[in-house]
């Protein structure tokens, strides 16, 4: 047991450091936070009905967010279940709230609350409204209580979290074997913008554009993925047969899927794309996780079954902790290679199918840069640039400490030149941290 | 004797000629988990050739690197010259004279001879190099030591024996007064080690002191003129190599009684196995051809670079030949690539375990199961279970020291690789087995489990085909003895007792 934990600390000691920051960032965007939700709006309801005559005229004012319009929806479900009547419903800014006041007033309507947020209830027209309306009487105003929350870990943002690192966690999974099997593929970025483009490309030609079927799409973007795949195997099969080095094969296939990819497109966004073609990159279902996330988790589940517990997997270990010894070992050392490169392009095609499904248009400058995130997240994750060494849940947590870091830094304001410089530092001080770990 | 072997006080001898110039006094050295040294003592004098001797995991390593600055010493006194010193760095080590030779040599591949002796010691101004000056010192270096180096092509192109000269002679650059061998013969010829035994018998002369580590006893006897034996971190002893017996050594290092060096067994040939007709590549192998036949043990002998391991390479797949037949059991084999030459029943141990035998980051069950997976696999996904009590069951029958299954490789000592490489091709029931210098920077211990192992191999019908530098494990081990030159079988010599290691050398250098 005791060294199952030990083996889990060094295999994924970079949780650790994802958990470090998502306190320190919990701890710095820590704030009041209105409560929105059904149990708040109810325990609400019941204070004023403690304090207020029987069927109470009540005022509802909130702003026009969407958590008011939760908020809103369920305070007007509980003071009608609660027997009291809704005077008015008011969503939006000040002028409406003194537009309704008065509207009561005038009419020498009844008021004997108001339930308000805490920030409607701070506005003048409600904070004087005895002074204001002297008509009304002195209607208490009730306000949900608060409680302090941070802001990181609500769970829209984490979902949000999620859902940006999908495309460039799944593409870690493909450059996590190249690296295990001992090579590098810089052509991730490109490859992604390619598949991006082919299939918006496909769909708006071939497939009726805004009008296309869900078959049309799905074939669509399975042919811009098998290309990307294909090309991954082409890189592969140079890597292989000629013995170049993998760094040279992949820079030159990076300029040649980004030359592709602005010809196939014109240099032009396509965007004439149907409404359902954001199912995948937008769309959400089960407990409201995104699709992208969704997919992202079964891939990585898949992944990790591959590379532990099958022949596969152990070869491409064998291959990239010394390709001699797994040759004369009997392993197809090529085929393997072969694998990991082809499995690396099909799924920077996917990436940039997602891409494109998130955005509901293929362009060109998709994935720019990608490949350098791609490769950041691997070797944050903990494996090794030499090959041989790394674990594909790692990869995940490589990925999720470089997006919790942007996602941390934009909710404390720190503008994106300096995001740049911080990512930086933190990949590097992630790998000298596990530099030290292994000494 | 027994009494050193009881592990009661060890025996010493004096140096031979006044105050020693190195004395190391109970160094004691641990790390997590092991004692590596508990409490070595050492000492040598200026002029003499020390043997340094111990099996594999005894602490030698560890205490050179306690004399060469890499370790600190938990206790213990170094004193040289009679006053105390202590290394904080591998550079105080060598600015106070100790220099290393390591098996695995400290040059840089792609410069040549007089920049590596001078790598870190530039003499020029403002980062210039002196170029003219350097070549006329190295020039002059191995002029001293005898030897011919060509200065104007990088190392790499250098044959071993010349790089180890280059070793020498940075030594002798830096004015070392002790210089560390650590098995500096492993991969040289003979006529090579004798050159090098001449070079170090002059280096003496000049009143070196040399701490000379090797599993060869024959070298020991030739050169030292004292030896220290270690076992599990202590002195057993420290002795004359004058009138001092073989076996009497042996079982001061292993600390047993041992049975015959080369255990003997009953050779019962059966039909043909491995057949090789016209085998060629290139310049390397030229038209070999042989049988090896059940039962037997047939040991291809010759200076490195002969032919032979390539000969074994050809076979194995791991090369591509130009011509010749290969036919196991009287079946006609198309071998392309190694994963042929397994899937056929032909498992090769490679003479370099770390860079073709073991992938060293892997656990030692991983490299274990790698040639294996095809059977502890069911549709591509590994029966763990499987795997493990498989592994298992050779990690107890070949007496493997793990501490788990999940232990890395590189963390093995020698003879444990080894035995991690034989247990692969166990494993996989090869019918033929070649084992090229299966025995290489193995300690004695070790050493006479594998000669065993091939026995009851050759005993269970299987063919065995061995390729060893050492004269006395071919003499000693094979049935037949095959000798090549220049890529060509140059002779062929039923093993007998009548047979000489002159014999061999004779057909070798024919």
């Amino acid at each position: 047991m005791q060294s199952l934990l030990r083996r889990f600390a060094s295999d994924y000691g970079m949780l650790a450091v994802l958990l470090l920051l998502g306190i320190v960032f919990s701890g710095l965007t820590l704030q009041e936070q209105p409560a929105t939700d059904t149990a708040a709006a109810r325990r609400l309801v019941a204070s004023i009905r403690r304090q207020v005559p029987e069927k109470a005229h009540v005022l509802v004012a909130v702003r026009q967010t969407p958590e008011d319009t939760l908020l809103a929806e369920s305070l007007t479900r509980e003071i009608v279940a609660a027997g009291m009547e809704v005077a008015d419903v008011v969503r939006g800014e000040p002028q409406a709230v003194r537009a309704a006041l008065d509207r009561i007033s005038t009419a020498g309507g009844r008021l004997d609350a108001v339930a308000a947020t805490e920030r409607t209830s701070s506005w003048l027209v409600l904070s004087e409204m005895r002074e204001i309306f002297p008509a009304l009487g002195q209607p208490p105003i009730f306000v949900p209580e608060s409680y302090r929350w941070p802001n990181f870990l609500k769970a829209d943002n984490l979902l949000n979290i999620a859902n940006q690192i999908a495309v460039i966690a799944i593409m870690a999974i493909g450059m996590t074997m190249v690296i295990i099997a001992g090579g590098i593929d810089l052509s991730v970025g490109s490859l992604a913008a390619l598949s991006a483009v082919l299939a918006a490309r496909l769909i708006r030609d071939q497939c009726g554009g805004v009008e296309a079927s869900a078959a049309g799409m799905v074939i669509a973007c399975a042919a811009a993925i098998a290309l990307c795949g294909l090309l991954g195997g082409l890189s592969g099969a140079v890597i292989t047969l000629f013995g170049v080095p993998p760094f040279i094969v992949t820079l030159a296939m990076m300029l040649v899927a980004s030359g592709l990819a602005y010809l196939a497109s014109a240099g032009q966004s396509i965007y004439q794309l149907p409404e359902a073609f954001v199912w995948l990159g937008r769309g959400s279902g089960l407990f409201g996780l995104p699709h992208a996330v969704v997919l992202m988790f079964l891939l990585y589940a898949a992944a990790h079954v591959l590379m532990s517990r099958t022949t596969l997997g152990r070869y491409l270990y064998a291959v990239g902790g010394n390709s001699e010894a797994a040759r004369l070992s009997g392993v197809p050392v090529r085929r393997v290679l072969l694998f990991a490169y082809i499995v690396c392009g099909l799924l920077a095609g996917l990436g940039g199918v997602i891409m494109a499904s998130q955005l509901k248009s293929g362009s060109p400058t998709y994935g720019n840069m990608y490949e350098l995130y791609v490769i950041a997240a691997v070797v944050v994750g903990g494996t090794a640039l030499s090959g041989g060494e790394g674990k594909i849940f790692g990869t995940l947590i490589g990925a999720f400490i470089i997006a919790v870091i942007q996602n941390g830094m934009n909710l404390t304001n720190i503008e994106s030149y300096t995001q740049k410089v911080v990512l930086g530092l933190v990949i590097l001080a992630a790998v000298l941290i596990d530099r030290i770990r292994h000494r | 004797m027994s009494e050193a072997i009881n592990g009661n006080a060890p025996i010493y001898s004096r140096p031979p000629a006044g105050e020693p110039l190195l004395v190391m006094q109970g160094i004691v050295k641990s790390f997590p988990g092991v004692q590596a040294l508990r409490g070595v003592d050492l000492d040598v004098s200026a002029g003499e050739v020390l043997a340094l001797l111990g099996e594999n995991g005894a602490g030698k390593s560890t205490l050179i690197k306690v004399l060469g600055g890499a370790y600190a010493p938990d206790q213990g006194v170094l004193k040289l010259d009679g006053r105390e010193v202590a290394f904080r760095s591998p550079q105080e080590a060598r600015a106070a004279g100790i220099a290393m030779i390591h098996q695995e040599f400290n040059l840089v591949p792609g410069l040549t001879a007089a920049e590596n002796i001078f790598l870190g010691q530039e003499s020029g101004l403002a980062g210039f190099v002196p170029h003219r000056e350097e070549r006329r010192l190295a020039a002059e270096l191995f002029r001293r030591l005898g030897a011919t180096i060509d200065l104007d092509v990088p190392c790499s192109r250098l044959t071993t024996a010349q790089q180890q000269l280059v070793e020498i002679a940075r030594a002798l650059a830096r004015e070392a007064r002790i210089i560390v061998m650590d098995e500096p013969t492993a991969a040289l010829t003979a006529a090579e080690v004798n050159r090098l035994f001449e070079i170090i018998r002059d280096l003496a002369k000049r009143g070196i002191a040399v701490i000379y580590i090797s599993h060869r006893l024959d070298e020991i006897f030739a050169l030292a003129q004292r030896v220290v034996v270690l076992r599990d971190g202590r002195n057993v002893g420290t002795l004359p190599t004058a009138g001092l017996g073989r076996t009497e050594l042996i079982e001061m290092m292993v600390g047993r009684e041992l049975a015959d060096e080369y255990p003997r067994r009953s050779v019962n040939l059966g039909p043909p196995r491995l057949t090789v007709a016209g085998l060629c590549r290139g310049r390397a192998v030229r038209d070999v051809s042989f049988t090896v036949r059940a039962g037997e043990i047939l040991a291809i002998a010759g200076l490195v670079g002969a032919g032979r391991t390539e000969t074994l390479r050809l076979i194995f797949g791991a090369d591509a030949r130009d011509a010749g037949e290969i036919s196991l059991d009287g079946r006609r084999l198309d071998i392309r690539s190694p994963r042929d030459a397994i899937a056929a029943g032909i498992g090769l141990l490679t003479e370099d375990r770390k860079l073709q035998g073991l992938v060293l980051g892997q656990s030692v069950r991983d490299n274990f199961t790698l040639p294996n997976l095809d059977t502890l696999a069911r549709y591509g996904f590994i029966d763990g279970h499987r795997e493990r009590t498989a592994f298992g069951r050779h990690v107890d029958g070949l007496r493997i020291k793990v501490s788990n299954q999940d232990q890395q490789a590189r963390h093995l000592s020698g003879g444990n690789q080894q035995k991690v490489v034989l247990a692969k091709w166990l494993e996989r029931d090869c019918e033929v087995l070649f084992f090229d210098e299966p025995t290489r920077g193995i300690d004695v211990g070790a050493r006479h489990e594998i000669y065993l192992l091939m026995n009851d191999l050759a005993a269970r019908g299987k063919a065995i085909v061995m390729v060893s530098s050492e004269l006395p494990e071919v003499l000693g081990m094979a049935d037949r003895i095959l000798v090549m030159h220049d890529g060509r079988i140059t002779g062929e010599l039923l093993n007998g007792p009548d047979v000489t290691q002159d014999q061999v050398m004779r057909l070798a250098m024919a």
